[in-house]
């Protein structure tokens, strides 16, 4: 057994436990540190694939960016925890986890009933994930839509400043 | 059998996975930042199989769509976020079935 292989194994348990330790938790701020675990998970994951680039990204904008902010208005909003998530055990959650059940097992039917004879990494892998490769094709070929994402989140900087900006002191 | 390295499948079904688990969180939860954590979980599964994709087939096109997709997903967190705030401030709660004023 090759290291990848015993890495991918402890990276999916870990991934789908801290998922299910997420969409459990009735406290949000241990919601949020089992989705930084998670994060961490897929990092891990995205390694394995070789793609360095996506990994240290990942960690940098979902783990530390993303989530400080959501922690940090979990923080200031200083909600308990939810009441009444299993009280009774209604017509809603009952049917998405029934709906959830068929998808899933329809995928993995889908994908391990056909396989698509990829057993390995492709040749080009560890150049493509590299930060060199990721920044050559990012700069010449993507060069438009990196500028255009640059306009997002100006947007979404002058919208965040609004809705959060009280009305009163205007 | 012992395997040598992971294809492809596996990292599909185990994206498949976690983007239904995240799902069912956006399902059953009631708290708004739940739900918007678990639409992250759903946006990094789909992240997972780009990546997958993209180093299986060699090609950059899957990596750079990650890049985007972060991209978007920070703007997203912060105008997210900031509409819970907004919310929290007129409404004093943040379960969404107590925010039906839209609802006919």
């Amino acid at each position: 057994m090759s290291i990848t292989v015993l890495l991918f194994s402890l990276l999916s348990v870990g991934a789908i436990i801290s998922a299910i330790t997420l969409i459990t938790r009735r406290n949000p701020v241990s919601a949020a540190m089992s989705l930084i675990v998670h994060f961490f998970t897929l990092a891990g994951m995205y390694l394995t694939l070789q793609a360095q680039f996506i990994a240290i990204i990942q960690i940098l904008v979902y783990a530390g960016a993303i989530m400080v902010l959501v922690v940090f208005v979990i923080m200031l909003l200083n909600i308990g925890k939810e009441e009444n998530i299993h009280e009774k055990f209604n017509i809603r959650t009952t049917l998405s986890l029934g709906m959830a059940v068929l998808l899933v097992s329809q995928f993995l039917i889908l994908f391990l009933g056909n396989p698509t004879g990829m057993n390995a990494l492709h040749d080009n892998s560890l150049q493509i994930g590299s930060t060199q490769g990721i920044g050559t094709v990012l700069f010449t070929e993507y060069l438009f839509p990196f500028e255009a994402i640059s306009l997002l989140l100006l947007a979404a900087i002058v919208g965040a400043l609004y809705l959060a900006k009280r009305k009163s002191d205007t | 059998m012992s395997l040598q390295s992971i294809p492809l499948e596996y990292y599909l079904s185990l994206s498949a996975l976690l983007f239904t688990i995240g799902a069912v969180g956006v399902l059953t939860r009631r708290n708004a930042i739940i739900i918007f954590m678990c639409i992250e979980l759903m946006l990094n599964s789909v992240n997972l199989t780009l990546v997958s994709f993209s180093a299986f087939m060699g090609d950059s096109a899957g990596q750079m769509f990650v890049f985007f997709v972060m991209a978007v997903a920070a703007a997203e967190a912060a105008i997210g976020l900031a509409i819970i705030l907004a919310l929290f401030r007129v409404k004093q709660t943040v379960y969404v079935d107590e925010v039906n004023i839209m609802k006919w």
